[in-house]
């Protein structure tokens, strides 16, 4: 099938992009075809954010949002940060970067819902339900389209009696936005080597859950951070609260993923957070409605790839637009991706070939607020290697004193490097879940609605068998068991033997394996389009 | 001949349902929705037949609010030639849905007419069997298997403890079971034809049939948590609390 401009992900990014193609070729009466691949089952189901978003990207697209119906019905109140001890909670002044004063408490998921039905206004084609699972080349090198993957095939790859061979998506530009650790996007840093010269990608894991309280303990529009308690001073982590409508709360938990101790589970940090006296005071008599993780980038600036390669280009947070210290993604991939399809569309129009790359895209995103806003946070997530007390002194320093143009950069190291050998570290004993506010994993899972068609290809490959065993296990204590969210990692005891079982049915496409293993022998790919999580309101 | 099968948009099987804070409802917000799985194979049943030459057409069917155009498409994108929706946004249930689908039927005179044997949202399972009173017509529900045989239907149903093969004189009606087909998947190019698909809609005012609810919903709670289970000693202590406590011997 050809199109003018092919989009792999219907998140902020693809969706902004597609709305932005079609508007400008709209405008300036051009024939532009745009299509939209969502490996979820319907735009929505697998987007996962706090989030309180900032809306000027959005005011931007589609200024007249309100009268449209966006689902922005939360304007940010009250912002509290909040460092915690076990027992404790000490009120810390709010940095500048996370004041909300004119954001929003949404649901990314329903946000996206709402960005498709307009861009389906503009006549983009949006499918969901099929996963690009190939990015396809012409013979000179340059990106041709992508390929979605076959469906129907049995466990052991085989064609089944329903199957049905992936389809070719030819396009003369390809845009990928296929969020933090794209699995196309990672061969496409290896192809083009678009990753040189510029500093290793480091991640977090935010996992969330949505709630209903009791409308007492209900505060509309109140949002908290904290730092600190559970996690020590070496490691990078924090939580946010944020109370949107209907008595819904938000709450989760980002651990970075550059963590060094492979007892750690962010799952149970985020269990055990909960259990804070300050915390769990507003989950009387609440009741849990939904659950999910998500690694997101946490690079910033000096982990910002090449943008551009001869047929296609690379936004949103699979190109690590994150803003950290605000914890903002969304008004960045969204402005990336309206930049790139101004650039893409001036590049194209008058029916110019395909093939090319549109290095004016990275030109002009230099040159609008997402860039500047990105560079002066680029020193303080890295300074945080120095444990937490040094790297909130230095934040401060970086961003009243040097306003965010210090005149140096620190730098990052990647994460799968970071953990130390089971025997330096101390176990860690994490508390029995209650089943009132603090759940175990399977039952959390469960809250996601995350399906695969059971009788499929393993999407979770792994370059050497052995390793899990002999190295993961023997001399990491398996941490995939304990960083996967989704207990698809289990280590089984046969006979005196271990084995790894990868429940890959669980799989809620967080991708914290692909980047987390120690040896980089867990590749994520691509499963049946449709399957993964079904996230309602996340 | 035409074939007429009904599809319901639902809840989707993927998604745990729960019923909204103060009882009155399962919360839809938001959440998931696709076509009733036993409709899909419906559909399915009906495409393989007019594949294998035994219907000159087919025709998908929907009653609810506008979303359900997106159900209909699901049906044209896996093969069905055109779509019917019957736009409400009044609660449907299966007496007035079963009342639509007849006046619909009457219009359009298929031969037969395939539905899914119940929706997973309300699991009703009542709506194959009032269309079938309400036209006159034989009904095989439950099918398993669906054999045409020149102007006569074979359906092998489901039943308690086996398979009941019926023989019906068509025009009839049919309820697909699980076991009846596994539905194809949806290919993208055919997607992209099923948007140039004709779909027609009505409405039940224009179809002069009265669907004001006529069953309330008390209400809507989900079912009582499970017990954890306890380990006994020994058959003594397991005869014991049968007898004593669960007061089952």
């Amino acid at each position: 099938m050809e199109f003018d401009v092919v989009i792999v992900g219907g998140g902020p990014a693809g969706l902004s992009a597609a709305i932005r193609l079609r508007q400008l070729a709209i405008q300036h009466g051009e024939e532009l075809t745009v299509c939209v691949l969502e490996k979820g089952s319907e735009v929505g189901a697998h987007i996962m954010s706090g989030a309180v978003i900032e809306p000027r990207a959005l005011n931007e697209l589609i200024p007249d949002w309100q009268a449209k119906g966006a689902p922005l019905n939360t304007p940010a109140g009250e912002d509290r940060f909040l460092f915690l001890t076990e027992t404790r909670a000490y009120k810390l002044p709010t940095p500048p970067q996370m004041h909300n004063h004119g954001n929003y408490i949404v649901s990314l998921g329903n946000v996206c819902r709402w960005l498709a039905e307009q861009a389906a206004e503009l006549e983009v084609d949006i499918y969901p339900g099929f996963a690009a699972a190939e990015v396809l080349y012409h013979e000179d090198g340059s990106v041709k389209g992508v390929a979605t993957g076959d469906m129907g095939r049995t466990h052991d790859g085989e064609e089944g009696p329903n199957f049905a061979p992936g389809m070719e998506l030819h396009a003369r530009q390809t845009l990928f936005g296929e969020g933090c650790r794209g699995s196309l996007t990672k061969t496409l840093f290896q192809r083009f080597n678009l990753r040189d010269g510029v500093d290793p990608q480091v991640f977090g894991i935010g996992i969330k859950e949505l709630w209903e309280i009791q409308p007492s303990l209900h505060r509309r529009g109140s949002i908290t951070h904290t730092t600190g308690w559970p996690m020590d001073m070496k490691t990078y982590g924090g939580s946010w609260t944020y109370h949107l409508e209907d008595n819904l709360v938000s709450i989760g938990f980002v651990v970075g993923l550059d963590y060094q101790n492979p007892y750690l589970s962010p799952f149970e940090e985020m269990q055990r957070f909960k259990s804070h006296p300050e915390i769990r005071k507003q989950f009387e008599g609440a009741r849990r409605l939904s659950y999910g993780a998500r690694a997101i980038s946490a690079g910033g600036f000096q982990s910002i790839p090449k943008l551009t390669f001869p047929g296609g280009l690379l936004m949103g947070d699979c190109a690590g637009f994150l803003n950290v210290p605000k914890i903002k993604g969304t008004h960045t991939a969204m402005k990336s991706g309206m930049t790139a399809a101004e650039a893409v569309f001036d590049a194209l129009k008058g029916g110019q070939p395909h093939g090319q790359e549109v290095k004016s895209y990275a030109e002009r995103l230099s040159k609008t607020w997402m860039w500047d806003e990105l560079h002066r946070v680029r020193n303080i997530k890295p300074s945080f290697h120095w444990g937490l007390p040094a790297a909130m002194a230095y934040s401060a320093i970086d961003t009243y004193l040097f306003r965010g143009k210090a005149p140096w950069t620190l730098r990052h190291r990647p994460d799968h490097l970071q953990l130390k050998p089971a025997a330096e570290c101390q176990p860690i004993n994490y508390p029995k879940p209650d089943g009132v506010l603090t759940f175990d994993r399977l039952s959390s899972v469960f809250l996601s609605n995350t399906n695969h068609e059971e009788d499929q290809p393993c999407h979770l490959t792994l370059r050497d068998a052995n390793v899990p065993v002999a190295v993961n296990l023997a001399r990491y204590a398996g941490p995939e068991q304990r960083y996967c969210p989704a207990g698809v990692y289990e280590f089984v005891q046969e006979g005196s033997e271990s084995r790894l079982q990868i429940n890959a049915q669980n799989c809620v496409h967080c991708k914290t394996c692909d980047i987390k293993d120690p040896s980089q022998n867990i590749n994520w790919v691509t499963p049946e389009g449709g399957g993964g999580p079904n996230y309602p309101n996340m | 001949m035409k074939i007429l099968v009904a599809v319901k948009r639902a809840i989707d099987y993927n998604v745990k349902a729960r019923p909204k804070s103060d009882g009155s409802a399962v919360d839809l917000a938001n959440v998931k929705m696709s076509m009733n799985p036993f409709d899909e194979i419906a559909v399915e049943e009906a495409i393989r037949i007019q594949e294998a030459g035994g219907a000159t057409e087919t025709i998908a069917v929907s009653v609810g609010p506008k979303q359900c155009q997106e159900t209909l498409r699901t049906a044209m994108a896996m093969g069905v030639d055109r779509g019917i929706l019957v736009e409400t946004d009044v609660e449907t249930q299966p007496l007035a849905v079963a009342k639509l689908l007849a006046a619909v039927i009457k219009q359009e005179q298929p031969g037969l007419v395939i539905l899914g044997k119940q929706a997973i949202d309300d699991d009703s399972n009542q709506t194959g069997q009032m269309l079938a009173a309400l036209l006159g017509w034989p009904q095989g529900t439950f099918a398993a298997k669906v054999t045409i045989d020149g102007e006569r239907l074979k359906v092998a149903r489901e039943i308690d403890g086996g398979i009941q093969t019926v023989d019906l004189r068509m025009p009839a009606v049919v309820t697909a079971d699980l076991r009846l087909n596994e539905p194809r998947y949806v290919k993208l190019p055919n997607i992209m034809k099923a948007k140039k698909k004709p779909l027609d809609t009505l409405t039940p005012e224009g179809l002069g049939i009265d669907i004001t609810p006529r069953l309330t919903v008390v209400k809507v709670a989900e079912p009582p948590a499970r017990k954890g289970g306890v380990k006994v000693p020994d058959v003594e202590a397991l005869i014991d609390k049968l007898r004593n406590e669960a007061k089952v011997i």
